[in-house]
């Protein structure tokens, strides 16, 4: 099975070259060519508009899956708390189900959840279903699959969100495969298409260097993980919805038997959400260190906001890893962001280019920080700061 | 004690750059490597194999050139490995990939704990061993950065989530993901390479035929995704730069700041 080049058809455009993931296409002459290592993952298939590149791979038929319905999400809670995600997974989910006219469901397994219902609401869920019990108050991916599983089997959905938190991004790929389902891990961006009116599930890959979008066409529900704080909660008024409990046995297969958790600690300065800030200054290598990041400091309480880093800052000692803000920290999205000494390497922008406004101070005209600014100064944060403080009778 | 560590070859990412002009990425001369996770995978096994003489075999699936990171987990230490390599496992998503590594897994038989890196560098889904995890029924628990100790069939791990950290115990077979260890991985030696090499089934070369799989299960015709498209990421806004000395230019930005509401 692979994937080659009809040279009569190719018309040298190289558009397969660009979407090829892997590198794996390159020009001969006028022609493109498939290369050793291509992985045949279909990108560039897709992209080519003469029909150029084949595959010896059979075109599918597409089951008929109109016994599944209603866009659902997987909601997430903690000590009788729900996690920020589940609201904002709500609001998108609003969206998608505007656009198939369907309805928005969720999921809450748990413990200590009932008085959870009335939030869901009014964040948008019209169906409601709780799977309320004891043991689940500890949270043990075995024994989620299994419930989660057979609400999902019940309800039909054809589309399931689940925020791509620690727990989900473990949850979600066993309970995949427990349903035959197809998964695209850590969504920034969801659509419907409008002519398959199938899920279009954009994520990046390559540390954040690709995006690439994802469809699951031979299985349902669609299931995706998404990236939090990237989704917009949306509250809407006056909504009624369906509360269903659901009684919960905990099946004793062996994998469940198997698995103990011994201790929980919770760190909680982990709990800093940066998310909620309006604004954020934020400080990378170029601060030189604590001096610099007092000036970031006394900026952001000028500001009312909150102070964040990048990964050099954090691995450096100078901010908590709980500030930190990037691919492997935290999304953030704040009326305002502000780069002091952050060249803005790809995997810092991935979480915070969604930022209302933005600002740079950067001594290099060159750093990439400057191409997601709406607003850049060019020079030495060591002066501008201490100028802006001063401006600002700070 | 058996162990069977899962093992990717990935492009280095860390090595991309962009394209100044076109925004696309420059992917020419970079290295291949074992994937970062799936290193300090290896070295959790290698230390489980010091302590208490444990077996350790290499699996990965991928191109034949995959071969190379299978001689690495050799040279670090690794007792055997196993290459999955056909064309019929290319184009795999993880439902697809994680049923080709399970039957492999099936295959070898004989296992007390299966390894595998939290994420991969390339594809970065993090879904392929709680999928594994899955297949096999087995308990797995995600983002290990330690082992503590295994005694009378369980194993005990700390792992972190978003929150802290926890200890969980499992009992054996379990699957594990590995990743930010607390040790750097240790580099591999000519010396475990030779030794290795000298017996005879090193590395030993699967295809779908040798793990009792049919082509409908496998690769991009297996699959339950697609990959629809691919493109760089969108830097949306130019940014306006502003000019003058530094008074100035404070000034005409904290002037924008607050026509913008934001002071
Ligand atoms: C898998 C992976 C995940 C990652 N995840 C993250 C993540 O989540 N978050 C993250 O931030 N990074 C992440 N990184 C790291 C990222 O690639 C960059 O290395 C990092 O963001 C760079 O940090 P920086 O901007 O502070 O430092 P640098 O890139 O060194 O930039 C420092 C900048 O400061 C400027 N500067 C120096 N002195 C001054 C001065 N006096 N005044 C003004 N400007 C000055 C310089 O011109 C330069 O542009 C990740 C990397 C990988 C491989
Ligand atoms: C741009 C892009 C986006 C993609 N997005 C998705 C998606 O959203 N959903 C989806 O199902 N598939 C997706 N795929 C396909 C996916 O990359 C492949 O299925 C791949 O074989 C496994 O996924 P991964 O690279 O994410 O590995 P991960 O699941 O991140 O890998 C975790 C661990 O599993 C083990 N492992 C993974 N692959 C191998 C291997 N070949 N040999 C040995 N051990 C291995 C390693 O220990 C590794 O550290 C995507 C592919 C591309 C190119």
């Amino acid at each position: 099975m692979g994937v080659w080049i009809d040279s009569e058809l190719c018309n040298g455009c190289k558009r397969c070259l660009k979407a090829c993931p892997y590198d794996a296409v390159a020009m001969r002459g006028d022609k493109a060519v498939i290369l050793e290592h291509c992985t045949a993952c279909g990108a560039c298939i897709e992209a080519c508009r003469q029909d150029a590149v084949k595959t010896d791979v059979v075109a599918r038929e597409i089951p008929d899956f109109s016994d599944h319905r209603g866009v659902w999400v997987l909601a997430e809670a903690q000590g009788g708390e729900l996690n920020p995600v589940s609201l904002e997974l709500l609001g998108e989910a609003q969206e998608l189900a505007r656009t198939l006219g369907q309805k928005v469901g969720v999921i809450l397994p748990g413990w200590d959840i009932a008085g959870l219902a009335p939030t869901l609401a009014r964040f948008g869920a019209a169906k409601i279903c709780l799977a309320e019990d004891k043991a689940l108050a500890t949270y043990r991916v075995e024994i989620y699959t299994e419930i989660v599983a057979e609400l999902v089997a019940e309800y039909k959905p054809d589309i399931l969100l689940i925020g791509a938190t620690s727990r989900g991004r473990e949850l979600a790929p066993r309970l995949a495969r427990r349903l035959k389902a197809g998964l695209t891990a850590d969504c920034t961006m969801l659509e419907i298409d409008p002519d398959e009116k199938i899920l279009l599930q954009t994520r990046p890959a390559f540390g954040g260097n690709v995006m690439a979008t994802i469809a699951s066409r031979y299985s349902r529900p669609q299931m995706a993980t998404v990236r939090p704080g990237v989704m917009q909660p949306c509250e809407c008024e006056g909504s009624q919805a369906e509360i269903i409990n659901h009684l919960v046995k905990v099946p004793e297969t062996p994998a469940v038997a198997a698995a103990k958790v011994l201790e929980v600690v919770r760190e909680a300065k982990r709990k800093v959400r940066l998310n909620e800030a309006k604004v954020i200054v934020a400080g990378g290598r170029g601060t030189g260190g604590e001096m610099g990041f007092k000036l970031i400091e006394k900026l952001a309480e000028g500001f009312g906001g909150e102070v964040a880093g990048t990964r050099i800052a954090v691995e450096e000692g100078w901010v908590p890893v709980e500030r930190q803000v990037g691919q492997t920290g935290q999304a953030v999205r704040p009326e305002l962001y502000i780069a002091c000494g952050i060249s803005g390497a790809v995997q810092h922008r991935a979480g915070m280019q969604d930022s209302r406004y933005i600002i740079a101070i950067n001594k290099d005209p060159g750093a990439p920080i400057f191409s997601v600014a709406d607003w850049g100064i060019v020079g030495d944060l060591h002066q501008i700061i201490p100028e802006m403080l001063t401006q600002m009778a700070l | 004690m058996k162990i069977v560590v899962l093992i990717k070859q990935v492009p280095d990412t860390t090595e991309v750059k962009l394209d100044k002009k076109t925004g696309n990425l420059i992917r020419e001369g970079v290295d291949s490597i074992v994937n970062p996770d799936d290193r300090q995978a290896l070295e959790l096994a290698l230390q489980l194999k010091d302590d208490c003489q444990a077996m350790v075999t290499a699996v990965s699936m991928g191109p034949p050139q995959a071969v190379d990171v299978l001689s690495e987990a050799l040279g670090m230490g690794c007792d055997a490995a196993v290459l999955l390599t056909d064309r019929a496992f290319a184009g795999a998503d993880t439902w697809a990939t994680s049923t080709t590594l399970g039957k492999a897994i099936e295959k070898i038989g004989d296992f007390d704990l299966i390894l595998c890196g939290y994420q991969a560098i390339d594809g970065d889904t993090a879904q392929t061993g709680p999928q594994i995890a899955e297949y096999l029924g087995l308990p797995q628990a995600c983002y290990v950065d330690n082992i503590e100790n295994v005694e009378a069939g369980k194993i005990t791990v700390t792992r972190r989530n978003d929150e802290g950290y926890e200890r969980l115990s499992l009992t054996l077979p379990a699957l594990l993901t590995v990743s930010k260890i607390t040790v750097a991985p240790r580099y591999p030696m000519m010396g475990n390479l030779i030794d290795a090499g000298c017996e005879d089934a090193a590395i030993q070369i699967w295809n779908a035929v040798d793990i009792g799989a049919l082509n409908s299960e496998l690769g991009m015709e297996g699959s339950l995704t697609q990959v629809v498209k691919t493109f760089s990421p969108k830097t949306k806004r130019a940014g306006e730069l502003l000019e003058g000395d530094v008074p100035e230019m404070v000034s005409e930005l904290l002037g924008k700041v607050r026509q913008a509401h934001l002071i």
